[in-house]
């Protein structure tokens, strides 16, 4: 670290002693640019990052916040899994929120992070991501940093080609990777084809609270559905999806669904769908989900059980659903920011296929059919082909834009991002990136306004780019200067669990509203605790409540006795703290859970169950003051027959 | 093996002690002066021995947003009753009315502080233990327990204040 301080003032000072001798000519030449990118992304101490960025966590199931250019990691923000560092998962009031129609799945495989839109623009009141393996969508708030939202998809599985937004986000989208047994049913195996279905989920976005609730499901073929973006613009009403196993193989995938030319971009409009479910189209299946939603108010979660979700077939809502053919096993589905190019990363095709909306739109008005799968019609290859950039490199996955009429495709097997321009599909810059790309990301590159002056790349492979850390390494993600012609590698900073995806945002966009404080006047939760004065240890039966405050720096009470073996222990604790960053933390002796971490003015339970007789120490794990370490209380715990009553004080 | 068999022997006594009574003796055995000597020594006396909490000083008005403060002669019954229900709500965890807590108590306060500087200690307690000589003792003699900043509104440390103004 100190060497990379060195080196950086070093190559800040040669920039200027560069650009101070030869301030007219050189302004171009190589030499001056490398040196000056460690001024690019220095942020001196105290300054802040212009950019957010927030990747997904992958097999970490979580969400982390980084600031950009910087590379910082300022948050991991919990998901789909328990995250002991707060109690996440672990207190009373968050365990619902992992609920799912499996019973409690404390973890997940998150992806694909999208923020809300306001007219196709970055609006910065959300943020959402899909849980892949059990799958689940969640929304998270940009004012608190927290996951207040999520709900389960049935019907599906791998829920992949998810969580994308339409841009007014009227809908977060959920598409399924696995087609399966639509309902599930014991079946062989074997009898896939033609037997299993791919739903396409439509969840709406209340545009007051940002509540999700599932509009309809479309139940397509078996394919596999592997990555999907909305239309915008011209094309808003509109949303594809890309798709590979349309040979519907049950087997060997690796081979067997790789044997078509070409497989399909799905394009369903959303819209028509909407309107035929609002006149009371579609079916209402049984199906069992999960709802959990958590109120700031009264700092808990609630999980409900759904017991059946409207399904609707694409032969009902004739018009809704065609397929583009798209070379070989597209997986990146990407809509340029006019909404006019639909993007098909042919991640086994030597070229990369762009379609035309307006050419979509012409062929489906004159019919221009080539067949159909399973009664949706299927357009001609030629007549909805926009362009394609020849040759741009090996395995392309995903492209996005900068808003200037260029996009930036990542190739995973060469190990690069080419630039290329739309229109003319002439390839304009290559850069390595290391090692084995897989997502990028441009702030709002997937939006009507893209922020085009930084790109990043993320990762599969570190290998040699930092320390060994033995045989596990941290993925790396690569940030690149897109504001000239050619691309440039400026920066690489190691990332957490498996990014795939990521969103980025203007700070200025966000910043101001981030919340400091939970007000305790606000506070409704059933066993919160106001004052010292209402402090109170209460007993029902075998449990025991103990109704408890923190403040810089004592537990109130923190002297508790009468406690007796086998006893179910509940400490619901709040932070009186009402100052910005003060959090508390509480931990207890051998529980068998984790620690709490509070917000001020928040109230948090942890369930601690009395084993052994003796006296007992808790504390506060968050230095909160000089007087930390005195933040300590102790719990008596006597025999089960004892008759010891209940009493608790502070300072007697 | 003799090592083991001390330990169990100190365990097997602590055992036996455990269970001969429910009330345990309290056993301080301490031959350190764990105070200091409360009568004054024969040294020259020193020129400063008041406590920062038993300092009066009716001139400073503290580090903050506020800067001037009338007081009508008659006390604001209401706004003292608002104030009160503040003070329970806000800063009970570490003051009592009566006694030294986490904090010192606010009774007679305005005895010794003028009411800007009260208000500026409830709105800007982090500036003023920075900034104020008077604040930046009390954080000593208060074993370096910060004075939270509870966010009160400017109305509400003013109804707080009233309230201080009825506790004499």
């Amino acid at each position: 670290m100190k060497n990379f301080f060195k080196l950086s003032i070093g190559l800040f000072f040669t920039a200027v002693a560069f650009t101070s001798c030869n301030d007219q000519k050189s302004n171009k030449s190589n030499g001056a640019l490398s040196s000056s990118n460690a001024e690019k992304v220095y942020i001196a101490p105290g300054e802040h990052d212009s950019h957010y960025a927030f990747l997904s966590g992958g097999y970490s199931g979580n969400l982390t916040v980084y600031g950009l250019p910087s590379g910082r990691m300022f948050k991991e923000i919990p998901v789909f899994s328990q995250f002991p560092t707060n109690g996440y998962g672990y207190s009373e009031e968050t365990k619902p929120m992992l609920e799912t129609s499996y019973g409690f799945v404390p973890w997940d495989d998150s992806h694909h992070p999208d923020i809300s839109q306001t007219n196709g623009k970055l609006d910065g009141r959300w943020i959402f991501i899909n849980g892949n393996n059990t799958p689940r969508i969640a929304r998270i708030s940009l004012t608190t940093f927290e996951t207040e939202e999520i709900i389960e998809v049935p019907n599906s599985a791998g829920n992949h080609s998810s969580s994308f937004i339409t841009e007014n986000t009227e809908y977060v989208v959920a598409g399924t990777r696995f087609s399966v047994p639509v309902p599930q049913r014991d079946m062989s195996i074997k009898d896939y084809k033609g037997n299993f279905k791919g739903a396409l989920t439509f969840i709406s976005v209340d545009p007051e609270h940002g509540h999700m609730d599932i509009k309809f499901q479309v139940l397509m073929p078996g394919f596999n559905y592997d990555l999907s973006h909305p239309g915008r613009g011209k094309s808003h009403g509109w949303f594809f999806f890309t798709t590979y196993n349309t040979e519907e193989a049950n087997s060997l995938l690796e081979v067997n669904a790789s044997q078509n030319d070409k497989d399909f971009i799905a394009a369903i409009n959303w819209k028509k769908i909407e309107e035929y479910v609002n006149n009371g189209g579609g079916t209402m299946m049984p199906a069992k989900y999960a709802h959990n939603l958590h109120s700031d108010v009264t700092h808990t979660a609630t999980s409900t059980m759904k017991n059946e979700v409207r399904v609707v077939n694409p032969s009902e809502v004739p018009g809704a659903v065609f397929l583009l053919p798209t070379p070989k096993s597209p997986h990146g589905c990407d809509v340029d920011p006019t909404g006019e190019y639909i993007v098909g990363n042919g991640k086994l095709s030597a070229n990369l296929t762009v379609h035309s909306f307006t050419k979509m739109i012409d062929a489906i008005e004159n019919k221009k059919f080539d067949g159909d799968a399973y009664g949706i019609p299927i357009l001609k290859f030629e007549d909805v082909l926009a362009g394609s950039v020849e040759q741009p490199g090996l395995g392309p996955l995903h492209t996005e834009f900068d808003g200037k009429g260029n996009a930036y495709t990542t190739f995973f097997i060469s190990s690069e991002v080419v630039k290329w321009k739309l229109g003319t599909w002439e390839v304009i810059d290559r850069k390595p990136t290391y090692y084995s790309v897989g997502h990028l990301a441009i702030p709002g590159g997937n939006s009507r306004e893209p922020f085009g002056k930084y790109m990043f790349a993320m990762n599969k492979i570190t290998k040699d780019r930092y320390l060994p850390t033995g045989p596990e390494m941290e993925h790396s993600a690569q940030l690149y200067d897109i504001s000239g012609d050619k691309m440039e590698l400026i920066y690489d900073f190691p990332t957490h669990g498996e990014p795939h995806y990521a969103a980025a945002i203007p700070a200025e966009i966000i910043k101001d509203q981030s919340q400091k404080i939970f007000k305790l006047a606000e506070n409704e939760h059933p066993r919160k605790t106001l004052s010292d004065a209402e402090g109170k240890v209460v007993r029902d039966g075998n449990n025991v409540h103990i109704y408890m405050t923190m403040i810089r720096s004592h537990f109130s009470p923190d002297n508790i006795e009468g406690v007796k073996v086998g006893d179910k222990v509940f400490f619901h604790i709040t932070n009186l703290e009402q100052d910005f960053d003060v959090p508390h933390g509480f931990a207890m002796i051998g529980a068998n859970n984790a620690e709490l971490l509070i917000m001020p003015g928040q109230t948090r339970t942890l369930t601690w169950e009395a084993k052994q007789v003796g006296v007992w120490p808790f504390y506060c794990t968050d230095f909160c003051s000089a007087l930390h370490q005195e933040m300590q209380g102790y719990i008596r715990v006597s025999p089960a027959d004892s008759d010891i009553e209940l009493s608790w004080s502070l300072g007697e | 093996m003799k090592l083991t068999l001390k330990i169990i022997t100190v365990l097997f006594i602590s055992l036996l002690v455990s269970c001969g009574g429910k009330e345990e003796k309290k056993e301080e055995t301490f031959s350190y002066q764990k105070k200091a000597p409360t009568e004054k020594k024969e040294e020259a006396p020193k020129v400063e021995t008041v406590k920062a909490s038993e300092k009066i000083d009716l001139t400073n008005k503290g580090v903050g947003p506020i800067k001037s403060v009338e007081l009508p002669a008659d006390i604001d019954q209401s706004m003292a009753t608002k104030g009160e229900d503040i003070y329970k709500k806000m800063c009970t965890a570490c003051h009592r009315v009566d006694k030294k807590f986490i904090g010192p108590a606010p009774t007679g306060i305005l005895e010794r502080r003028t009411p800007e500087w009260i208000m500026n200690m409830i709105l800007n307690p982090e500036e003023m233990v920075q900034n104020d000589p008077l604040a930046k003792e009390l954080l000593i003699e208060f074993n370096g327990s910060p004075m939270a900043n509870q966010n009160l509104t400017e109305d509400e440390a003013r109804a707080v204040l009233e309230y201080f103004r009825t506790l004499k």
